[in-house]
């Protein structure tokens, strides 16, 4: 195991950052650590790192407690969101950085600043200083930095969060490669499921200082083990338990179905509810429908191109909806519970 | 640097601002100083290397650009720790600290002269028990040095200040990550962005003492060859009505002056230039 966090709590005042975490990251695994803002997925990050120190519980290294270790010791590679690059200091003197303090033979130090900067892809740019490049070439030389003294385990604090949607798409798949490529054991921070679910093997989902889930991307989204998950993961409706598209469902229980999963049909069938077409949203390949049920509760559809033409469908119309994997979930804890519709 | 006065620029009046800013400064600084200029040449050549190479004013000379220096090189190195004692801690009483910082700018320096004198006078509160150590204060260079020191002290600690308050933790924490130790992370990171604004606030006191007349008076004794600052030199040679050669002298210190202060400048512009685009 490269990293394992044995019952870690961390407070700031009266604050519950961090809550009873116990979680273990395999070596050379690519893992996210995916929730909203402020569930403390970033304290979790800065425990492991050793910028912050737990309150109770214990963190392990490679095998080794490094509980007590101090940040210096534990060799870690940390990129920050706001990439935190000495701005004194050229490319190459900042990805130098962490062999100069170590001492590391001059020849040897200037060898691997070639090497990282052709891995990162910015040959050519290492005489030039941070204020000089864009925010894509920063985080890329802060990453860089990071890999220089060749650490266990590398942690991410939403890199890409400052970047703008085209260069963090870039950025999401250059990450993926370049874990292929240097095999160490990576572990980042991110808000945005999708950029999770691009990236990662594993996805540790967080929520309220707390582990939600940890899974792969596919057992996430399709097995999540609580409302939260499902509904953190993409959008969802909530199915009313007087409905008969759900008929064994009761008070104490939650039933969530995604817009993809909703079927719309013309005529009748059993377990459907009837509907009525509200709004239609075309998005391009797909259409979005907002359907109002009897009852007055609206659900959103995702239904493909060739469907809508086959249906047909306009405004007002009458059709017929239907659930196709709706999950459930116990109403007081929001765990997921399994009962046949 | 050119004037293409018709290039356009989102900063509208560029003409009008450089306009009053080279009024403005004429008026203010070159004017005044020219007369220096003026008034000095009405000596001969011959006369005027003569005042000025007097050994009385080479030794006032000596004495002010020295006990300026060192009182600028205390400055910058304890104006510094304030700085950061005020920035980093957080301790009772801070803001007062913080606000007594700005006195010695706020008092007449006559004043500091005399609070000084009477502190470091062999009599005084703190003279009475360096005397039997064989310290004398009051009345010598070191006198000198300290009033200096108190009336320049307060340029540091507020050019470095806010830089100090800029600088984002995570660049420590970074170096921190990256296996420096503390003294590795100030050596290296944290005094190379302080040092443009230490250079700064190292100028400014440097060019105030070299023109410290008030605090210094009281407490150097005025004595010719010892404790005679060029400042005082000048208003002696007011008194005796002779006006040139008191000009011949202050256009000597102006020349210096300028010449040390455009050269730490300089070393500045280039200590930023190098990375802030």
């Amino acid at each position: 195991m490269a990293i394992q966090v044995q019952g870690v709590s961390k407070q700031f005042g009266s604050f519950q950052a961090v809550a009873d975490i116990n979680l273990e990251i395999g070596a050379d695994s690519l893992v996210a650590l995916l929730g909203p803002s402020g569930c403390g997925k970033s304290t979790l990050l800065r425990l492991i790192a050793g910028l912050e120190s737990p309150d109770t519980g214990s963190i392990w290294l490679s095998g080794q407690d490094a509980t007590r270790q101090r940040l210096q010791e534990r060799n870690i590679g940390f990129v920050f969101q706001h990439y935190a690059l000495f701005k004194h200091l050229s490319v190459r003197e900042n990805i130098a950085f962490g062999m100069a303090v170590r001492k590391f033979p001059k020849a040897q130090a200037q060898r691997r600043v070639d090497e990282l900067l052709e891995l990162v892809q910015l040959t050519g740019l290492g005489n030039r200083y941070p204020a000089q490049l864009s925010g894509g070439q920063r985080q890329r030389v802060a990453l860089a930095r990071a890999l220089a003294v060749e650490p266990s385990v590398l942690l991410l604090d939403e890199p890409f969060g400052a970047l703008d949607a085209k260069v963090r798409k870039d950025l999401r798949g250059w990450l993926r490669r370049l874990h292929n490529e240097v095999h160490v054991t990576t572990f980042f921070v991110t808000h945005d499921p999708e950029e999770a679910m691009e990236i990662a093997d594993t996805i540790v989902v967080m929520n309220k200082g707390r582990v939600e889930q940890v899974g792969s991307p596919i057992e996430i989204y399709d097995q999540p083990a609580s409302s939260f998950v499902m509904g953190f993961l993409g959008q969802v409706n909530a199915v009313p338990h007087t409905s008969p598209l759900f008929p064994s469902a009761t008070d104490a229980v939650e039933v969530f179905v995604r817009p993809h999963d909703l079927q719309v049909v013309a005529a009748p069938t059993p377990n459907s509810a009837p509907a009525r077409v509200e709004r239609l949203l075309h998005m391009g390949w797909h259409v979005q429908a907002e359907l109002a049920l009897e009852s007055g509760q609206t659900l959103t559809a995702l239904i493909s191109r060739e469907q809508f033409n086959a249906l047909g469908l306009a405004p007002a119309q009458q059709v017929h909806v239907l659930l196709s994997n709706p999950r459930s979930f116990n109403a007081e804890s929001a765990r997921r519970v399994q009962i046949p519709a | 640097m050119t004037l293409t006065l018709k290039k356009y620029s989102v900063l509208p009046g560029f003409g009008l601002s450089l306009g009053y800013t080279i009024f403005y400064l004429s008026l203010i600084v070159l004017i005044p100083l020219s007369t220096i200029f003026f008034k000095t040449a009405t000596l001969s050549w011959e006369r005027f290397w003569e005042v000025v190479t007097d050994p009385r004013v080479i030794a006032s000379y000596q004495l002010t650009f020295g006990a300026s220096l060192a009182a600028a090189l205390i400055n910058a190195v304890f104006g510094l720790l304030v700085a950061w004692v005020l920035v980093r801690y957080s301790f009772p009483g801070k803001r007062i600290f913080d606000a007594l910082v700005d006195l010695p700018f706020a008092l007449p320096t006559a004043v500091a002269g005399i609070a000084l004198t009477t502190l470091y006078a062999p009599n005084g509160w703190l003279g009475q028990y360096l005397d039997p150590l064989g310290i004398k204060v009051a009345f010598t260079p070191l006198g000198i040095m300290i009033a200096l020191t108190f009336i320049g002290f307060p340029f540091v600690v507020r050019t470095v200040q806010p830089v100090l308050q800029d600088l984002e933790v995570e660049v420590e924490e970074a170096a921190a990550c990256l296996g420096a130790n503390r003294w590795q992370t100030f050596t290296r990171v944290i005094f190379p962005n302080l040092f443009p604004p230490l250079l700064t606030g190292f100028t400014l006191a440097f060019a105030r003492a070299l023109g410290e007349y008030g605090s210094v008076v009281f407490i150097s004794g005025n004595m010719p060859f010892k404790t005679e600052i060029t400042s005082l030199l000048i208003i002696t040679k007011l008194e005796q009505y002779d006006y040139a050669g008191a000009t011949a002298i202050a256009l000597v210190m102006l020349v210096v002056s300028f010449s040390l202060i455009f050269v730490i400048n300089l070393i500045q512009r280039w200590s930023i230039q190098r990375y802030a685009k």
